[in-house]
């Protein structure tokens, strides 16, 4: 088919049928034979190129591929659990590879009630995961002690780490978890910093090896009284 | 399952071989009881599991109660089993509280029967009832550093209140 005759088919909009895909897939070809020039050329890179920003395109590729912690507390694990099968099917927003190492993994799902002897284990995990890394609390218990309300269980994981997403249910339906992960998509792609360190006080657990960016006075700050903690501890121990 | 007269006979009995071991005996919903000494225990589930024709030779369980404000306040209840007569026999400890932040204690028969080891474990988590001679007497389900005693009666019950917006008349901007 010649070229001229080409570009009277195709206008610039996204194809509309079959043949319009064909059309478009021959140009490409003249493209990339280097059969294109001139006018021809710069239309071909107008519809073709888009621009964006570095930062929207990192977010996008975080947003899709998520790769979740296998970590399983209670009975709201069995309902995690089913989100990988085919009939939820989580793959479907990158999120299928479970990972069993938290270095791995880019974000946890506390799946059911912490218990004050699984709180430290769990606050162990969230810090061994590398940043940047997004927390789910699933279920009532994660989220508030749910029916626990006794002297064993946790009220609420975000007495001990930062959650972003919390999905009510007791348990939740593996839809309302997949909905729950499609938020965490959406916070990942608009809002880069959830603020969660200026809500949870946790200024100073960035990384700062790659930040350009200087921590600030009260970061600093932070940081400093963490490792005087730390080595109070091996003082003591 | 020992009937009322054949509960009376083994307590009769138990009594003459070791004098004032049985303090009472109750018979309630099929379920035959001993109540004993706590220093006696031993003795007991001894001469329950090596007397021929009682033959207790299985503890089905180990647990506490805690009867505040009753006195004696705690209970150690041992629930045995022949097996091939299939009878049960519940005998309980009746511990009194030392008080004073004291812990009462009660002899271990983890020496009797291995399977009481972790059960009298759990009975000094939640209770806090020391076991005389127990081989490894540290919590089991509750973290190590835990202070207290959870199951006890005054111990309080723990979580937080929920705030439901119906509140909201009696506490106007809880929420704020």
């Amino acid at each position: 088919m010649k070229r001229e005759k080409l570009r009277a088919l195709a206008p610039l909009e996204q194809p509309r049928s079959p043949e319009e895909l064909r059309i478009r897939q021959l140009r490409a070809r003249d493209l990339l034979r280097g059969d294109l020039s001139d006018a021809e050329l710069q239309q071909y890179v107008e519809e073709a190129v888009m621009t964006t920003t570095f930062d929207k395109v990192l977010n996008w590729g975080r947003a899709n591929a998520m790769f979740p912690l296998t970590f399983g507390l209670a009975c709201c694990g069995i309902e995690m659990m089913s989100i990988v099968s085919p009939r939820y099917d989580i793959s479907r927003f990158g999120a299928e590879a479970m990972r069993a190492s938290p270095r791995q993994a880019d974000f946890i799902m506390l799946s059911g009630r912490v218990s004050i002897k699984m709180a430290p284990v769990v606050r162990r995990l969230y810090d061994q995961m590398l940043e940047p890394k997004w927390a789910i609390a699933m279920g009532a218990c994660s989220s508030s002690g749910g029916m626990f309300a006794n002297y064993a269980v946790v009220q609420g994981a975000d007495k001990f780490m930062p959650v972003d997403i919390h999905v009510p249910g007791c348990p939740p339906r593996p839809e309302a978890l997949v909905y729950g992960f499609n938020k965490l998509q959406k916070q990942i792609l608009g809002n880069p910093d959830p603020g969660w360190r200026t809500r949870y006080n946790a200024a100073g657990t960035e990384e700062w090896a790659h930040a350009e960016t200087e921590p600030t006075p009260e970061q600093r700050e932070a940081y400093s009284a963490a490792r005087e903690a730390v080595a109070a501890a091996r003082e003591r121990s | 399952m020992p009937d009322a007269a054949g509960l009376e006979l083994i307590a009769q009995e138990l009594n003459d071989a070791h004098s004032g071991s049985v303090r009472g005996t109750y018979h309630e919903h099929g379920q035959a009881c001993l109540i004993v000494e706590p220093d006696r225990v031993l003795d007991v589930l001894g001469w329950l599991r090596d007397t021929p024709g009682q033959e207790y030779r299985f503890l089905a369980s180990l647990h506490g109660v805690d009867y505040l404000p009753a006195t004696p306040r705690f209970g150690v209840v041992y629930e045995l089993l022949n097996m091939p007569r299939v009878e049960r026999l519940r005998v309980r400890a009746a511990v009194a509280d030392p008080g004073g932040g004291e812990l009462p204690e009660v002899p271990s028969v983890v020496s009797m029967f291995p399977t009481a080891d972790f059960q009298e474990r759990e009975v000094y988590d939640f209770f806090g009832i020391v076991f005389r001679d127990h081989p490894d007497l540290r919590r089991i389900l509750m973290p190590e550093d835990y202070v207290g005693w959870p199951q006890r009666r005054d111990f309080p019950m723990g979580g937080e209140p929920v705030i439901f917006t119906r509140d909201e008349a009696e506490t106007p901007g809880w929420y704020e």
